[in-house]
């Protein structure tokens, strides 16, 4: 109907530097920073195209589309590196960012040495199989079509129902990364994600549950998300909470559910085994490579490889494919998340890690889709084996200070008494410090699973994807009222 | 120092944009829009042990516009492309977005638009260079590693200085123009006793500028902020009498802001409702201000994203609320005009700017009370410095709040850092169970407010 029916188009409008034709330009900036003394040149070449649209009760309020264009220049000397971005994408532009870039690090911008760099490698190019996504993505009426089912079916299956919403946000975002390696790759990733939210109020008790879907590079996601089944999960969790006492402030065992449970993981362990908090010293596991970390029914994974997962690329940020790296292995801490500047400084290998929000930010080591592997219990057994303590069945976010110590939100909780599960109860916040909690999961299901979420750190917010089967924590503080 | 250059309107050329917007719109038979933009630039450094780690520098242009179609109905696009080829592209997105436009709530001008602003004569700061930033950073390390032999790192740290400007401009003649320039340092410290867990605490300082920087303030506040958690221990959990630093209270102030926000009393997701005004909501001592023209507040802007004029406004007066914070949308909905609150998008935002807590004095019911006082009283109670978390721990819509903080215990004047330790409550129940209010107020980066005390509120210890 319109434009931005078909909107993704934009990305075949691009103009020039996002194309082949135009690999002399990087050459010439890349030749240009080698020259000046640099050992390493990187730019990040990035054209967006993003559309968010939001249903409150049974009405489209908002529809926002965005688009930009942008690069982002790396110099490393040594073990420094310094970054500029822009998005005056014109080659004087870029050559004045890149300038900037090589004076931070003190480089003579106007040296005439011979230049080492050896011209690009041929295009990895993983985005000519996925421009035929520009004529597959759902048009805004269809999206919004999908939306407002989902807000009348809060509406059908709720109970005392105040607000209904329901969002949808499509990042499509073409990147090119150049660096005087000879790195020269070019991608499209497309990012889709759904937000459901219900707030329920009868007199003084009100709840507010939410949950969120997503996936990567599927352009039929929203057609094939199952409404019906997501709309009656939340709206029981809805029920359950409305009338759900505080949970009271204790030391006890907690069964932490599957899928979104695993920010657990990625908070009090994952975000520690980054080399950027390598780097700093943060990282209370920085010198137990190869030792026990946690209990031995602990493997541990992050990966970008898994099809669809809102966490899977098909190249980071700094052009390297992504791989599945084992973080722990039976309890034994086996590997680092790494990236170009990791490695170079901290001798881990790059890991396909290298990660940022947008060209406006250097990349970092960054999780992808992260999780704890399967056991050979059935979550019931878990959940039976306690005898006073609580069952974490959603979680809302979470944090790692800079020593350590860990956080997370407590959507929605059970609490255990003898090995069943007798009334619901909210407000739980669990912390605890890393290396204490994880030899206390002591018992992993079988049920592994996971979800889709942001990760705000100091290359911006990402797509990620937490995950783990029901585990069970053997003592954990659980703060409340 | 080496100023190499000034900041002075390089981001904007302001005619030329608004004849191209005239142009565009007139080609595609728009007759109404508005815009808000910004052009910003900044650089940026980082330290370890007197080493550069990461330098970063960036330029950034970003337009939000605003079109109404020939039905009324409004579409927007925002865009960092501010090219001829970008903005024909934002401004016919707009368009074909205002297809999509929501009919029981369409957005205007703001009445007020056009009305007078302050004019806030703030200085600007000359341009440094990157080289100028990373060494008054190593040597704000270095005066805080030698500060004490117990700190071992400044693992989080940065000293930034950036140039923005901001405009507003609408078709009916509307122009708002700002620019600023602002430097910040950060610096906090991990310090860490030998057989003991490693315990960080930091400070934040902002300025207009560079050579105004509190840097030697930054550097003593965030040494002995991270040695007084050097001696801690685990609380038990209970029942406590709580101090709140101005850090802390202003931190759980904003996080319920939507009390106050009249954009949320309309998406019914606010604790308040369109009768409140006028209600008793806290402690009759407690008045709250939103003052974003404050001198202290350095990111100051004299209009807000509709082109509205800020002023300072009071939202809660004796404990009794007074007003909501509005948009153009929200304030004809209440009938009042809009008060300097709104963002600019598809859907106003409307949020708090910079909050101005005080003490009223006229009453004597917190009499029973005088004689608490964070520095003197000897009977224990709880000093929270800072909440963590409170992205995660707050459930504004519900009222509800679980969330880590560091602090101390204090009894008989000695002071001990709390090992790992959650806050929960009830806002509602907070804001009516101060018990007193400090007379003094101190100044930070996001507010002004005195401490404030409030009984029996629910601590969990990690054990």
């Amino acid at each position: 109907m319109n434009s931005l029916a078909t909107q993704n188009a934009i990305i075949k409008e691009t103009n020039q530097p996002f194309d082949e034709a135009s690999k002399s330009n990087f050459e010439s900036l890349l030749a240009h920073g080698v020259r000046s003394g640099a050992d390493l040149v990187e730019i990040f070449y990035e054209n967006t195209n993003n559309i968010s649209s939001l249903a409150e009760q049974d009405t489209i309020t908002s529809v926002n589309p965005s688009f930009g264009r942008g690069a982002g220049i790396r110099v490393f000397s040594g073990l420094k590196d310094g970054f500029v971005s822009t998005n005056d994408l014109t080659q004087s532009g870029l050559l004045k960012a890149l300038n900037q870039a090589l004076g931070m690090l003190g480089l003579d911008t106007v040296s005439t040495s011979s230049s080492k760099f050896k011209g690009l490698d041929e295009l990895k190019d993983f985005a000519i199989r996925k421009e035929k996504w520009n004529s597959q993505l759902p048009s805004l009426d269809e999206i919004n079509s999908k939306l407002l089912s989902a807000t009348d079916l809060i509406n059908k299956y709720g109970h005392k129902i105040q607000v209904r919403r329901c969002s949808y946000s499509r990042s499509l975002q073409e990147v090119i990364v150049v660096a005087s390696d000879g790195t020269y790759s070019r991608d499209i990733r497309l990012h889709q994600t759904v937000g459901v939210n219900l707030l329920a109020s009868d007199k003084d008790n009100i709840s507010n549950v939410g949950r969120r879907y997503g996936t990567s590079d599927h352009p039929d996601d929203i057609r094939t998300w199952d409404t019906d089944s997501s709309i009656r999960d939340l709206c029981e969790s809805g029920a359950k909470m409305l009338y759900a006492d505080y949970v009271e402030a204790n030391q006890k065992p907690v069964v932490l559910a599957n899928k979104f449970g695993g920010v657990i993981f990625h908070e009090a362990c994952g975000h520690l085994l980054e080399t950027t908090q390598l780097e700093r010293g943060t990282s209370p596991f920085s010198n137990k490579l190869n030792q026990q970390i946690a209990n031995n029914c602990v493997t541990a994974i992050d990966e970008g490889t898994t099809k669809q997962a809102f966490g899977s690329m098909s190249m980071d940020d700094e052009g390297m494919n992504p791989q599945r790296t084992v973080l722990i292995e039976k309890g034994i801490l086996k590997n680092f998340i790494s990236d170009r500047a990791g490695e170079l400084r901290t001798g881990n290998k790059r890991t396909g890690s290298g990660r940022r929000q947008g060209y406006s930010y250097a990349p970092a080591s960054r999780m992808r889709n992260t999780y704890i592997a399967s056991g050979s219990y059935s979550p019931q057994q878990l959940i039976e084996s306690v005898d006073d303590g609580l069952y974490c069945k959603s979680m809302g976010g979470g944090s790692v200070g800079p020593t350590g110590q860990f956080n997370f939100a407590v959507e929605e909780g059970y609490i255990i008494k003898n090995g069943k599960l007798v009334k619901p109860v909210k407000g739980a916040t669990l912390i605890g410090e890393a290396k204490q909690i994880l030899p206390r999961i002591s018992m992993c299901a079988n049920d592994l699973d996971l979800a889709a979420g942001f990760c705000g750190s100091v290359s911006g917010s990402i797509n990620v994807t937490v995950g783990q089967p029901h585990i069970k924590v053997d003592s954990i503080t659980i703060g409340g009222r | 120092m080496n100023h190499t250059d000034s900041y002075n309107n390089k981001g904007f050329n302001v005619q030329q944009l608004i004849n191209k917007l005239t142009d565009i719109s007139h080609s595609e038979n728009i007759s109404k829009w508005d815009i808000g933009a910004s052009f910003s630039e900044d650089i940026s450094v980082q330290v370890d042990h007197g080493e550069s780690k990461q330098l970063k520098g960036s330029q950034r242009n970003a337009i939000t516009i605003r079109a109404w179609n020939n039905k009324g109905l409004v579409g927007t696009t925002s865009t960092t492309d501010l090219t001829d080829a970008g903005l024909i592209k934002a401004l016919k997105g707009a368009k074909e977005a205002s297809q999509f436009g929501n009919k029981n709530e369409i957005p205007d001008f703001s009445p007020l638009a056009n009305s007078p602003i302050v004019q806030l004569n703030r200085p600007i700061g000359k341009r440094n260079t990157i080289k100028d930033l990373l060494e008054l950073l190593k040597k704000a390390e270095s005066d805080l590693l030698n500060s004490h032999e117990a700190i071992s790192s400044v693992p989080y740290n940065g000293l930034s200085e950036s140039y923005l400007e901001r405009i507003y401009l609408n078709s009916a003649g509307a122009y708002r123009h700002i620019n600023s320039t602002q430097s910040s340092i950060y610096l906090y410290a991990k310090c860490q006793e030998k057989g003991r867990k490693p315990r960080s605490s930091g400070s934040i300082r902002l300025s207009h500028s560079l050579d105004k920087l509190d840097i030697t303030g930054c550097v003593n506040e965030s040494s002995s902020k991270t040695l007084s958690h050097l001696n801690y221990s685990s609380i038990d959990t209970g029942k406590y009498l709580v101090c709140f630093t101005p850090e802390a209270f202003l931190d759980m102030i904003y996080a319920f802001g939507s009390i106050f926000n009249a954009r949320s009393v309309i998406d019914g997701v606010s604790l308040s409702n369109r009768n409140s005004i006028g209600e008793t909501i806290a402690y009759k001592n407690l008045s709250i201000y939103d003052n974003p023209l404050h001198q202290a507040n350095i990111g100051a802007s004299p209009f807000d994203g509709e082109g509205t004029p800020t002023s300072k406004i009071c939202i809660v007066n004796n404990g009794i609320l007074e007003s909501f914070i509005h948009s153009e949308y929200t304030a004809r909905q209440f009938g009042v005009k809009p008060t300097g609150h709104a963002g600019m998008g598809s859907k106003v935002s409307v949020g708090l700017d910079w909050l101005e807590i005080s003490k009223c004095n006229q009453l004597n019911d917190e009499l029973n009370y005088q004689h608490l006082n964070h520095n003197t009283y000897k009977d224990k109670f709880i000093l929270i410095e800072s909440l963590n978390a409170i992205h995660a721990g707050v459930k504004a819509s519900q009222g509800s709040f679980s969330l880590p903080f560091d602090g101390w215990i204090i009894k008989d004047g000695e002071k001990v850092s709390i090992e790992a330790a959650t806050v929960a409550g009830d806002i509602k129940y907070l804001l009516n169970n101060i018990i007193h209010i400090e007379s003094t107020s101190k100044i930070t980066h996001q507010g002004i407010s005195p401490y404030v005390w409030v009984d029996n509120l629910s601590i969990t210890g990690e054990v």
